[in-house]
Order: C-alpha cells, then sequence, then structure tokens
C-alpha cells in the first residue's frame, strides 16, 4: 500500500472530531477498498484501537476489506424493484458473471452487489453499473449490458 | 460549472439584511421579464438515468447553431414526481409538458414549439381513459388531486441556482423569523401548524424544538436525516436534488428557534447527485452572507455541513444516525435520553426529516394557522407519498393528509395497469403494513392508518395486483429486517433470522400448520423487547398480512398453493397436449433443456429439470396457449421440487 497517498488523506482531517467514517470513506475511494495496513494506519492515526477501526468498517456495508473489481454492478432489490423482478435479474447477473452476490470476479473486473433501494424506484427495476443507472431492467437487457461491458473493458485496457 | 457562474453573478450582493434580500429578489425578478423563452429539461436522477443530460445538451447545441441564445434559454430542474415519463421538458411561456424526450426530438422542438410555437402532439401526455392529450402539467390526472407545498419548487426552479430559489420567495421565511419573532415565536407557530415529523414516528416537530430550546447548554445541534432507508421510497431525495435550499432554509429556522448555530445533513451514499446540490447550496449561501457569521445583519450565526452514511438502514435510527456522526458504529441506544436532551457529542440536538424541514419555511412565511388548516382536524398539512409497484402513474404524489388511499391510487396513480386486480397496498416500509382492498377508503393520517395496522412511516407507497403473492411480500420484508438488525437486542436479531426461516419455508412448500401462530408470538416477542423502532416495528408487515390475508398463508402452507403464481417451489408448468402443435419454439427457448418433444410429437416439460422459469409459457404462440403454469397438490407433477 501507498503510504504517502494514506498519509495526504489523514493530514486533511489532523484535528477533527469523529472523523473515523470520513476518514474510511475517503481511503477507500482512493485505493478502491480498505487495505489491513491502511485500518491499523487510522487507528495510530485517531489513537483509538485498531480493533474499534476494524469494528466499524465491518459494521457498515459499504466498506470493503478485501480488493474489488474495477467495476462495481449493484442490483436494486429495494420493494420497489422487487415486485417487478429484481431477483430474476440478480440471479440473472450472477450467470453472466459467474460469481455470486457480494464476489468479486477473479480477474477482478466486476464485483456484485445487492443495494437496498438506488431512489429511483419509479424506474424499477434499476441496476447500477459504477455511476450509471440503468432503468427499467429486463433479463435480456442486464446480459445486453454485462457482456457489453467486457467487451468495452477487454478493448480498452 | 454552474456554481462558478451564479456565484460571480452573486457575489457583489451580498446580503446583510432583510431590505438587501428584497431588492435583490426585485432586481431577479425584472432582469427575467426580459430575457424570453425557457425550457427547462428534467435534470433529476430518474430523468438523468433515461438520458436528460443529451437533451439538455442538445438543446444548447441546437439553440447556438441558430443563434437563438438570447431568446431561449435552457434551464435544469429538479425532479417531477413523474420520473416514468422521464426525461420531461416543459417548454416556453405556455409551459407545455413533453414526456419520453429524446435528444432526436429536440431540433423538433426548437423549430416547432419554440419559433413556431406550435405543440409537438406526439411528445404530450395522453390519458389512457380519456384518451386525451394534456398539454400543461395541470391538466394530468396525476397532478390533479395532489397538492404542492413541500414539492412547490422541485421540477420549477433550477436547484444550483440560488438566485432561482431567491425568486421564488427563497429565504423570506428566514427574513420575516430574523427580522420579526423571537425564537419562541417561531416555536408557537410550528406548534400552531401541527406539523409532525415525516420521517417515520411522527413526532410533533415544535414539541421537540421546545425540548431543545429548553435543554441546558450553549451548543446545540440541528441534524436533517437524508438516510431515507426505507427501499422504495425517494421523496427526500428527490427534495434534496431539486430544493436543496428549503431543506437548508428549514434547518436554518430550526437553528434559530432552537438557539444552535451549527446544522449537519446526513445524506445516504447512494445519492450523489443530493450530495452535489446541497454541497452547491451550502456554498453559494454562504458567500451571499446567508449562511455564517451575524445573518442578515440579526446577529445569528449558523454553518452547514454534510456527512454522507456507509450504507446501513439503522442509521436511519435518530441515535444510531447521532453514532454514526461521531465515528462509531451505528447501534440505536435506548432513549431516555432524547436527542434533544442529549445528542450530538452529547449536547442537544434536533433530528428531523428532510421533508418534515421542507415544510419549515412555508409555515413561517405563511402562519401556523394556514398550515393547520390543511389536511384534517387531526392530521394536519401534506405528506409525500412515494407511489410504485403494480400501478399504472408511479411517481411521487404529494396530497393533502386525510385524501384517501382510493383518491392516491385510483384516481393519482390511474389504476392497476394490464387490467389486473388491485389486491393490497403496503405503506411505510419495513415498519409498515399491508392494507386490502375494503379498507382503501381510509384517509390518509397517522391513527387512521394505525388502526389499520400499517403507519404512513416515510411514505412508500407499494401497489399489489392479484399477481403479487404476500407471503413472499412478508419473507421479503423479513429479509430486509434480519439483514439490517444491529444484532444488540436478542430478540431482534434472532427473532427476525427464525420469521425470516419460517417464512422462507412457506414459500418453499416447507410450511407447518402452526406456523402462523409461531410468526404472531415471535412478532410479540421482537416488538415487545427490543430497544428501537427498527426491532418495535418490523414484525408489522407479518402481522398485518396474516390479518387480513391468513387464507393465503393457509393455502400455502397446507394446499402448497400459492394463487399468485409466484412462489416457485408451489408451481409447475406444463405444456397441455391436446393445445400442443409441437412447434418447437418452448423447446428452443427453454434455458435448460428440459423440454422433450419434436416435430410431429407433443412436446413435455421434464419436472426434475425445470427451473421454473416461464419462458415457454412466454414463448408460445397466443393461439396455441399450450403452456400452463399451475399450483397446488396436483396428480402426476413431483409433490417436491428443488
Ligand atoms: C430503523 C429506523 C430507520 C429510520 N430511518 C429513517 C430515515 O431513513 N429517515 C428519517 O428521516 N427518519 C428515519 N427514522 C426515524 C428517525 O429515528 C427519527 O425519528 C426522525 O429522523 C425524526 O425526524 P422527524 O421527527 O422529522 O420525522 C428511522 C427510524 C428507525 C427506527
Ligand atoms: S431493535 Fe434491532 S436494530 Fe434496534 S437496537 Fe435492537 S437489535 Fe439493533
Ligand atoms: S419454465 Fe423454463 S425451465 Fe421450465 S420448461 Fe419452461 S422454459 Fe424450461
Ligand atoms: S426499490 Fe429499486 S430503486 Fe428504489
Ligand atoms: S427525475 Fe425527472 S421527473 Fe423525477
Amino acid at each position: 500500500m501507498d503510504t504517502e497517498r494514506l498519509n495526504k488523506i489523514l493530514a486533511v482531517f489532523e484535528g477533527k472530531r469523529g472523523g473515523l467514517i470520513s476518514i474510511l470513506q475517503r481511503v477507500q475511494e482512493e485505493f478502491g477498498y480498505l487495505p489491513e495496513a491502511a485500518l491499523s494506519s487510522i487507528a495510530d492515526f485517531l489513537k483509538l484501537p485498531p480493533s474499534q477501526v476494524f469494528s466499524v468498517a465491518t459494521f457498515y456495508d459499504h466498506f470493503y476489506l478485501t480488493r474489488r473489481g474495477d467495476h462495481l454492478v449493484s442490483v436494486c432489490q429495494g420493494t420497489a424493484c422487487h415486485v417487478l423482478g429484481a431477483r430474476d435479474i440478480l440471479e440473472t447477473a450472477e450467470k453472466c458473471l459467474g460469481i455470486k452476490t457480494g464476489q468479486t470476479t477473479p480477474d477482478y473486473k466486476y464485483s456484485l452487489e445487492r443495494v437496498a433501494c438506488l431512489g429511483s424506484c419509479a424506474l424499477a427495476p434499476v441496476v447500477l453499473v459504477d455511476d450509471e443507472v440503468h432503468s427499467k431492467m429486463t433479463v435480456r437487457k442486464v446480459k445486453k449490458i454485462l457482456t457489453e461491458d467486457l467487451d468495452d473493458t477487454e478493448t480498452r485496457t | 460549472m454552474d456554481k462558478s457562474i451564479s456565484i460571480q453573478s452573486t457575489e457583489d450582493y451580498g446580503i446583510n439584511s432583510a431590505e438587501s434580500l428584497r431588492l435583490l429578489r426585485e432586481s431577479l425578478i425584472a432582469g427575467e421579464q426580459t430575457t424570453g423563452k425557457v425550457v427547462s429539461v428534467c435534470c433529476g436522477s430518474g430523468c438523468m438515468s433515461s438520458g436528460s443530460e443529451h437533451v439538455r445538451a442538445a438543446f444548447v447545441r441546437g439553440i447556438k447553431d441558430q443563434e437563438l441564445e438570447d431568446e431561449i434559454t435552457v434551464k435544469k430542474t429538479g425532479c417531477h414526481g413523474f420520473c416514468e415519463r422521464g426525461p420531461i421538458v416543459i417548454v416556453g411561456p405556455e409551459k407545455i409538458f413533453y414526456q419520453h424526450v429524446t435528444k432526436e426530438d429536440v431540433p423538433e422542438i426548437i423549430s416547432e414549439t419554440l419559433i413556431e410555437n406550435r405543440v409537438v402532439e406526439r411528445l404530450l401526455y395522453e390519458d389512457p381513459v380519456t384518451g386525451q392529450k394534456c398539454f400543461h402539467e395541470n391538466d394530468i390526472p396525476f397532478y390533479q388531486k395532489q397538492r404542492r407545498i413541500v414539492l412547490k419548487n422541485c421540477g420549477i426552479i433550477d436547484p444550483t441556482s440560488i438566485e432561482d430559489y431567491i425568486k421564488v420567495d427563497g429565504f423570506q421565511a428566514l427574513a420575516k423569523i430574523l427580522s420579526q419573532m423571537t425564537p419562541e415565536g417561531v416555536i408557537e407557530e410550528i406548534k400552531l401548524s401541527g406539523l409532525r415529523g415525516r420521517g417515520g414516528a411522527g413526532f410533533p416537530a415544535g414539541i421537540k424544538w421546545e425540548t431543545a430550546r429548553n435543554a441546558p447548554g450553549e451548543e446545540k445541534y440541528i441534524i436533517c436525516n437524508g438516510d431515507e432507508g426505507d427501499p422504495g421510497a425517494f421523496m427526500d431525495r428527490s427534495v434534496m436534488e431539486g430544493d436543496p435550499y428549503s431543506v437548508m432554509e428549514g434547518m436554518m429556522i430550526a437553528g434559530y428557534a432552537v438557539g444552535a448555530s451549527q446544522g449537519i445533513i446526513y445524506v445516504r451514499a447512494e445519492y450523489p447527485l443530493a450530495v452535489h446540490h446541497l454541497s452547491t447550496a451550502i456554498a453559494q449561501a454562504t458567500d451571499l452572507g446567508l449562511l455564517g457569521h451575524d445573518i442578515m445583519g440579526s446577529g445569528f450565526n449558523f454553518e452547514i455541513k454534510i456527512v454522507k452514511g456507509a450504507g446501513a438502514f439503522v442509521c436511519g435510527e435518530e441515535t444510531a444516525l447521532i453514532a454514526s456522526i461521531e465515528g462509531r458504529s451505528g447501534r440505536p441506544k435506548p432513549k431516555p435520553p432524547f436527542p434533544a436532551i442529549q445528542g450530538l457529542w452529547g449536547k442537544p440536538t434536533v433530528i428531523n426529516n428532510v421533508e418534515t424541514l421542507a415544510n419549515v419555511s412555508r409555515i413561517a412565511l405563511n402562519g401556523g394557522k394556514w398550515y393547520s388548516e390543511i389536511g384534517t382536524p387531526t392530521d394536519k398539512g401534506t405528506k409525500i407519498f412515494s407511489l410504485v409497484g403494480k400501478v399504472q402513474n408511479v411517481g411521487l404524489v404529494e396530497v393533502e393528509m386525510g385524501t384517501t388511499l382510493r383518491e392516491i391510487i385510483f384516481d393519482i396513480g390511474g389504476g392497476i395497469p394490464g387490467g389486473k386486480r388491485f389486491k393490497a397496498v403496503q405503506t411505510g416500509g419495513p415498519s409498515g403494513g399491508c392494507i386490502p382492498e375494503e379498507l382503501l377508503d381510509l384517509p390518509v393520517g397517522y391513527e387512521s392508518l394505525a388502526k389499520a395496522g400499517s403507519i404512513i412511516g416515510s411514505g412508500g407507497m407499494l401497489v399489489m395486483d392479484e399477481d403479487t403473492c404476500i407471503v413472499n411480500i412478508a419473507r421479503y420484508f423479513l429479509d430486509f429486517a434480519q439483514n439490517e438488525s444491529c444484532g444488540q437486542c436478542t430478540p431482534c436479531r434472532l427473532g427476525t433470522k427464525q420469521m425470516f426461516k419460517i417464512l422462507r419455508d412457506i414459500t418453499r412448500g416447507d410450511g407447518k400448520p402452526g406456523d402462523i401462530e409461531i410468526l404472531l408470538e415471535l412478532s410479540d416477542a421482537v416488538k415487545q423487547a427490543s430497544i428501537c423502532g427498527l426491532g418495535m416495528t418490523v414484525p408489522n408487515p407479518v402481522i398485518s398480512t396474516i390479518r387480513y390475508f391468513r387464507k393465503e398463508y393457509e393455502e400455502h402452507i397446507l394446499e402448497r398453493r400459492c394463487r399468485a403464481l409466484v412462489c416457485r417451489s408451489l408451481i409447475f408448468y406444463r405444456i397441455k397436449p391436446y393445445r400442443c402443435k409441437a412447434c418447437m419454439k418452448c423447446l428452443e427457448a427453454c434455458p435448460v433443456g428440459a423440454i422433450i418433444g419434436a416435430k410431429w410429437q407433443v412436446h413435455e416439460i421434464d419436472q426434475s429439470k425445470c427451473i421454473k422459469c416461464g419462458t415457454c409459457m412466454k414463448v408460445c404462440p397466443k393461439r396455441f396457449n399450450a403452456v400452463e403454469c399451475v399450483t397446488g397438490r396436483i396428480e402426476g407433477l413431483g409433490d417436491k421440487s428443488e
């Protein structure tokens, strides 16, 4: 892990109260997940026991302690999406990517998550791929997005 | 980008008194009259995901190409609540309402509507009942029974332009209270209005403020709860995105009334656009001197910070939310002490929901009496509902308290699509309950819904038709509850898990006689022995569905029947041999090769392979209609699957 990048982030929080969650958010933004070494450094910085930092990091769904894929696919399982077939969408995504929900593909291209609601309920069912919301999804549309994206990244990298 | 333009142009005025705000507002309005036509493109999250950003860019480009920049302004607005029809564009002084606009439609709108003043008929909304085309938002039945008080600026103002907000009376309420009212007077007005919390519990806002005002201590806080955890509800998102200024003004008024100089907005991380618009609003207000030190020369100081959530439903609970801001795991604490006395960093803290706070400036400006006359004698004001599920018009609807469920679902929502039958409406999300058809004439209000076994909650309203399985819905909510329980109360942690397991078994055909009674007992135990609102309310979806739909539970348990044909373990697809024309369509489409047959040979489904995806039924030509879906104990079909 790049300690210099980490220290830069920590410096911003010098002398602020209750920064733990904001620090974890910033660090995750930078590294894509929360490396163990970063957690200990954060504990040192805040003068907190490492166990406390670790327990906060595991309490919240948005923090990841292992490396994630380059692209995050979140399939909404909120109520509006649920009654319009969100489960089929999630199962299709699992099949397309060959992983279970919560996992990352071995080539670190994709991570698959479920999310409780994206606030786009009027356009249910919805899937979020990185920052882009895909609305009124069907099984066929998910297949298309997930296979297209794969090709896309292959040509880019 | 927009931010810098807006700040630059306002930098010089700086607002240091109510009078200077008035002058600024007048000059802004005067300036507007000379600018000509406006095209407003909805750039809320919903429309953005339908491509409204491209539509807006196409307008900017098209207008530039034709050198019409001086006559036509392109403006972005927040959500109109009718996102399903997005991208939505409102054109010209006539305010013509265009729906599902794509960038390809833009040249035509420019040449026809903006230049020639002609309407592009095909982009208008058509009333599915009468077939009438609607020209304006107000002609559309979806809007007709609404009363927009909180949402009055949403879809109208540019949510990144503080001048736009000032033009629609923005900060007038603040100016009024700072120059004419005492903090106690403001609290009296809020009490008089009858405003109750819109975040779920419905606690009277004025009393909460008064408690915090009277609590000893110099340092006090106002927290705006923008966590919006209820899945299926998105009104707070739309308000924060579409009218961040009203939320801010509400917090400032609360701050003045309570004697707090610091505000925090806690926003769900899933709402990046809300965070963006709120931060822009805060920066602009600070630049204008509307936030900060000695606001409008009144001696009142206030500043606002944004904190992003980290993905835990329980953090919407006020004590958990405070723990989260303090950098700890979001586990609720027993109350008392209430946050109003001992909240953030141990200091008196008012936590109010986004919608509650967005009401405040309306009340402060028009008076508590005005507000108290809206709604019913027991429930004042309006409430925004997020109308979703099996209903024709999905979206955000703001109605007066006391409007009936039938009016909301059938008049505003346009009823159930596809000629299906209404079955139930679930209100209040994971903490609420299901209300059956017999009670559709119930007026919405805190007590009326509670009596029916549900709650208003944050305003989620999920409509279900005959194709929705009630037991599946109960299972869905319990799955949510057991995932989101923070785990510190044993009954909540284990009870919800146990309830979920029983419900799962029932939907899998493994239900046992007596399960219903066990579910009710567990519900009771979880409700009684949990310390926070999560545990106290999450059994509601189960209790209410058993209360009104016990028969459907019994069918699942005793007859292995799911009448909605949803629970996969209880349904079977089969091919009626006398209708099958051996066309091989289903055989080719079946993803798992479960169909046996050939040309000239009637097809059959191998139940041991079938995953019940329903594809065969969809692809079987309508004129043959040979595939059927059946449920219950059926001779010849495996008694058990999976
Ligand atoms: C589990 C749980 C989740 C909650 N989530 C929210 C939420 O997302 N937004 C909200 O405003 N209130 C939520 N509440 C209610 C808050 O605890 C609190 O009552 C509310 O923010 C107070 O504001 P109000 O009086 O303006 O409604 C939740 C309560 C519980 C028990
Ligand atoms: S009731 Fe449930 S969510 Fe609430 S504090 Fe107890 S265990 Fe946590
Ligand atoms: S329901 Fe699906 S799996 Fe079963 S036979 Fe039909 S197409 Fe095949
Ligand atoms: S339920 Fe899926 S976006 Fe809200
Ligand atoms: S986002 Fe455009 S109408 Fe809701």
